[in-house]
């Protein structure tokens, strides 16, 4: 049995524990808007925010989340600045295909609840997802404008 | 698909747009398909009915049924169900900006979904596909008409009701408007009454001078959804009882699975509901798909053994270094894609003769999403199936015949993609859905099948490896009196659509090789087919994703020899073709003027630029790439590009295509191959096939040029000039030409 809290609900599953995070996310939960993309922590697309940071939920078996506090993009608009990165996102028209921008969103958010004012290395360095339609350029134009 | 485009597209815009809409009553979508034109890579069809008159044959003309496209609701909103599948594209935002502008509604207001299979939605001249770039230019005239005509019958039935004179009425954002008596009626509450009319053949459309949509950046209709984790894609969908699949495919294409080793220790792992072998594959079902993935990757298989050599399957020593080898090796004469002037002449009097040979590697498509596939028998003996896809009767028609029963009886559902670039046509074993369909059938119960990054990596169908060789002739004066080309290889055509397009040489090798707009009087273009043994594919810009690089980065060659500066020689060679000219110097003034360097930048780089020109898919391009060396790796700095399509409808969805495209290219320039060693791939995730990060990304700036001329593609065209003027950008810095891509195999150092 574990237990997790997301998006500030307990969930008791029965799971083994070698689970990733991820599937427990997508296939128990049914949180779909968290997103598989290569399994192996390299592209970005399943990143959750967990305990404030910035986690690739594929790599979290999860009996090692604890009572670690785990937010998905589901409640992403009950976070003030989540809903500032959600805001500039549509303002600035990110997404393409859109499938790694829930992962890009939140790890966005991650940065700017920790990082309110980040320079360009500091976008750099936080905002490491892939994205396969190439949309790079307006995902830092729009960090910038939730930080401004 | 480029060559296709003259011809199909002037005949399908231009007959649709100017047939009477038909407002036939209403036919379900199951018996409708059964009289589509079922495109076949496995189905026979007459190529010569397909190529005279395509579904246009057929009842009824594609993109005139009005029931078939709007769903008028009663708030006022409006369900489009598309032709076209979005997958970033844009289509769905540029399609409600273009019905919207005819029919008098806010683009915001439509919801979009990708309709089923159905004779209506074959207006890419008679087919259906979401490819080719064609979405926009081959449905825009009709789709105007569409809404024109559409917006008539309201008005018609909104002066019946008001019992007034029609030419009285105006509308105005989804209201039909009397002003005279201050009244007004939605199109909800007259919806049912106007569709029941017969639709007007000879509806005016608007003056474009007069467009509040059309050509303006407005908002795309997704972007909420896709920034909340709202929108849905394939593999997010469920079926109430559906089980997981994970599958584990053969080491080798082409080999079978023989004996499994310990089936009964994977039986009794958690969750497993049953084991089963597949063509090419086996297969874990579970409770759930972590379950199933687990169980398949613990099972012990024994394979049939491949060829033990050769190219002509995917044998044991197969690879594709070998298949490269066997391209380069081939001088067999070829068939002429095309032949002007006297090249035999031109090389007989040339004081120089310059050659050389590219070649650019197998590449995977990489899109964020893993394929998976939803297969559901019902009661009835129909078949549902939810997979992503780029041409759903297709699908339909190969779906119908894993499963054993008619094509009207299985309904094929297409949920937006996770990106495409070419990846969701039908490539036999490298689709998901026919083993979900298998499995539905062997367990009863609906069965989804999702490939693991690896699996997938491991049975993308690829771009084409791809060779070309070329020899130019030229005069004393240093300008190209003659190029002459050879390309060698197959192309994604060829493979998979030769029973529709039958024509000897295969247009998705040689294009962006041929039509150059360059004013060099002989040349010669030839085809020599060499078949891949593994699954190839099409992938954003096809045959120009390399032929572009091939030849733009030869050009710069000959200018070096000809003593010229490549941008000049460009300029001289175009002066006969004004819209290229432009374009020319249109990029060079965004770029603050043309200077191939080396040059010192602000920041102490030495960079240099290299310039290209392509003619992908109706559009025409030109760019301009800064490029520094740090670390043994090109840097890009700066991409210019410019794009003439005639004419668009969104131009902030245009420059975020291009500059997507772009970034498409950059990754294939800089990184991107999918290696073969002893019949195997060698990537199987991102950490050893590297794709474009955040870093590596450029700055890139975009500007569109409506030169008035047919309207052209624009997912595409934005991605084959970037390998050439990155190279030959990177040729300027070290001195040395990069024949063979990606830049990532050597180490580069400047001069």
């Amino acid at each position: 049995m574990q237990t997790l809290t997301i998006n500030g609900t307990r969930h008791d599953l029965d799971i083994e524990g070698d689970t990733p995070l991820l599937f427990v996310l997508r296939d128990t939960l049914g949180l779909t808007g968290t997103k598989y993309g290569c399994g192996i922590g390299q592209c970005g697309a399943c990143t959750v925010i967990l305990d404030g940071q910035a986690t690739r939920s594929c790599q979290i078996p999860v009996e090692s989340v604890g009572d670690a506090k785990i937010t998905t993009i589901e409640a992403i608009g009950q976070d003030a600045v989540g809903k500032r990165v959600v805001e500039a996102w549509v303002g600035v028209q990110v997404p393409q295909c859109g499938y790694c921008q829930s992962g890009q969103v939140m790890a966005a958010t991650a940065l700017l609840q920790q990082n309110p004012r980040p320079t360009d290395g500091d976008i750099g360095q936080a905002m490491t997802n892939l994205c396969r339609c190439g949309t790079y350029n307006a995902i830092a134009a729009a960090v910038r404008q939730a930080a401004a | 698909m480029n060559d296709l485009t003259p011809l199909r597209l002037t005949h399908a815009t231009s007959a649709a747009s100017q047939e009477p809409v038909r407002n036939l009553s209403r036919r379900g979508f199951l018996g409708a398909a059964s009289g589509a034109l079922l495109l076949g890579v496995e189905l026979p069809v007459d190529p010569a009915l397909a190529q005279a008159e395509g579904a246009a044959a057929i009842a009824p003309k594609p993109g005139t049924r009005i029931a078939a496209f709007l769903e008028i609701r009663p708030d006022g909103t409006v369900k489009l169900l598309s032709p076209f599948v979005e997958g970033g594209q844009g289509i769905n935002t540029g399609l409600a900006q273009t019905i919207g502008e005819e029919l008098d509604l806010e683009p915001s207001r439509f919801v979009v979904e990708c309709a089923p299979p159905g004779p209506d939605y074959a207006v890419v001249n008679g087919l259906r596909l979401t490819g080719g770039s064609f979405s926009t230019r081959s449905s825009y005239a009709v789709m105007r008409r569409l809404g024109a005509t559409a917006r008539e019958m309201l008005l018609r039935a909104a002066a019946a009701r008001l019992d007034v004179k029609q030419d009285t009425l105006t509308t105005s954002d989804g209201r039909v408007v009397h002003k005279a008596s201050n009244r007004s009626l939605g199109y909800g509450e007259l919806a049912e009454a106007a569709l029941a009319l017969l639709p007007r053949e000879d509806v005016p459309l608007k003056d474009p001078k007069d467009f509040r949509y059309i050509g303006k950046p407005m908002a795309r209709l997704d972007m909420r959804d896709k920034s909340t984790g709202k929108a849905t894609y394939a593999i997010d969908l469920k079926v109430e009882g559906m089980l997981h699949a994970a599958v584990q495919h053969a080491p080798h294409l082409g080999t079978e699975p023989e004996a499994l080793t310990n089936e009964a220790v994977v039986r009794a792992m958690p969750g497993v509901h049953s084991i089963h072998r597949l063509p090419g594959a086996v297969a874990v079902v579970a409770d759930s798909w972590w379950r199933a993935r687990k169980a398949v990757e613990a099972l012990k298989v024994a394979w049939t053994e491949p060829a033990a050599d050769g190219l002509a399957t995917v044998s044991g020593t197969f690879s594709s270094a070998a298949m490269l080898a066997a391209l380069k090796a081939t001088r067999e004469p070829g068939l002429s894609a095309e032949a002007e002037g006297d090249v035999a002449g031109a090389f007989a009097k040339a004081s120089r003769v310059v050659e050389a040979e590219y070649d650019a590697p197998y590449l995977a498509h990489a899109q964020l999403e893993p394929p998976s596939s939803i297969a559901r028998f019902n009661g009835d003996g129909t078949l549902d199936v939810w997979l992503p896809n780029q041409m759903p009767e297709l699908f339909q028609s190969v779906a119908a015949k894993v499963a054993g029963i008619q094509p009207d009886a299985v309904r094929i559902h297409s949920p937006m993609l996770g990106g495409f670039f070419g990846r969701h046509f039908y490539y036999g074993s490298s689709n998901p859905f026919p083993q979900a369909i298998l499995l539905a059938k062997a367990t009863g119960r609906p069965v989804r099948v999702l490939w693991s990054r690896e699996e997938e990596f491991g049975m993308d169908a690829v771009r084409p490896l791809g060779f070309a060789r070329f020899r130019a002739a030229l005069g004393a004066d240093g300008m190209p009196l003659a190029i002459q080309t050879v390309a060698v290889g197959e192309g994604p055509i060829g493979r998979w659509f030769s029973s529709i397009f039958k024509a000897p040489v295969d247009s998705s090798v040689v294009e962006g090789l041929d039509k150059k707009p360059y004013a060099i009087p002989n040349r010669r273009l030839d085809y020599v087919k060499v078949a891949h043994p593994v699954t190839i594919s099409f992938w954003r810009s096809v045959g120009h994703s390399m032929n572009d690089f091939f030849y733009e980065s030869f050009l710069d060659e000959v200018a070096q020899a000809g003593g010229k500066d490549p941008f000049a020689l460009r300029m001289a060679l175009l002066k006969d073709s004004p819209r290229h000219a432009t374009l020319l110097k249109v990029v060079a003034e965004l770029a603050g003027g043309w200077k191939r360097g080396p040059f010192q930048a602000a920041d102490g780089t030495r960079r240099a630029r290299g310039v290209s020109m392509a003619s992908p898919f109706g559009s025409e391009t030109a760019a301009i790439a800064e490029v520094s060396l740090k670390d043994g790796e090109a840097r890009v700095h700066d991409l210019w590009i410019a794009i003439d399509p005639g004419s668009i409808v969104n131009p902030a969805i245009v420059k975020r295509q291009v500059e997507g495209a772009a970034a498409l290219g950059l990754s294939a320039t800089l990184l991107e191959q999918v290696v073969y060693e002893g019949g195997t791939r060698q990537a199987r995730n991102y950490d050893t096939y590297p794709i474009l990060d955040r870093d590596r990304m450029p700055r890139v700036h975009v500007t569109i040029v409506e030169s008035g001329a047919p309207m052209g593609g624009i997912g595409e065209p934005g991605l084959p000039g970037v390998p050439p003027a990155v190279v030959n950008a990177v040729a300027a810095l070290t001195g040395r030409r990069v024949r063979s891509l990606p830049l990532a195999k050597e180490k580069l150092s400047g001069v």
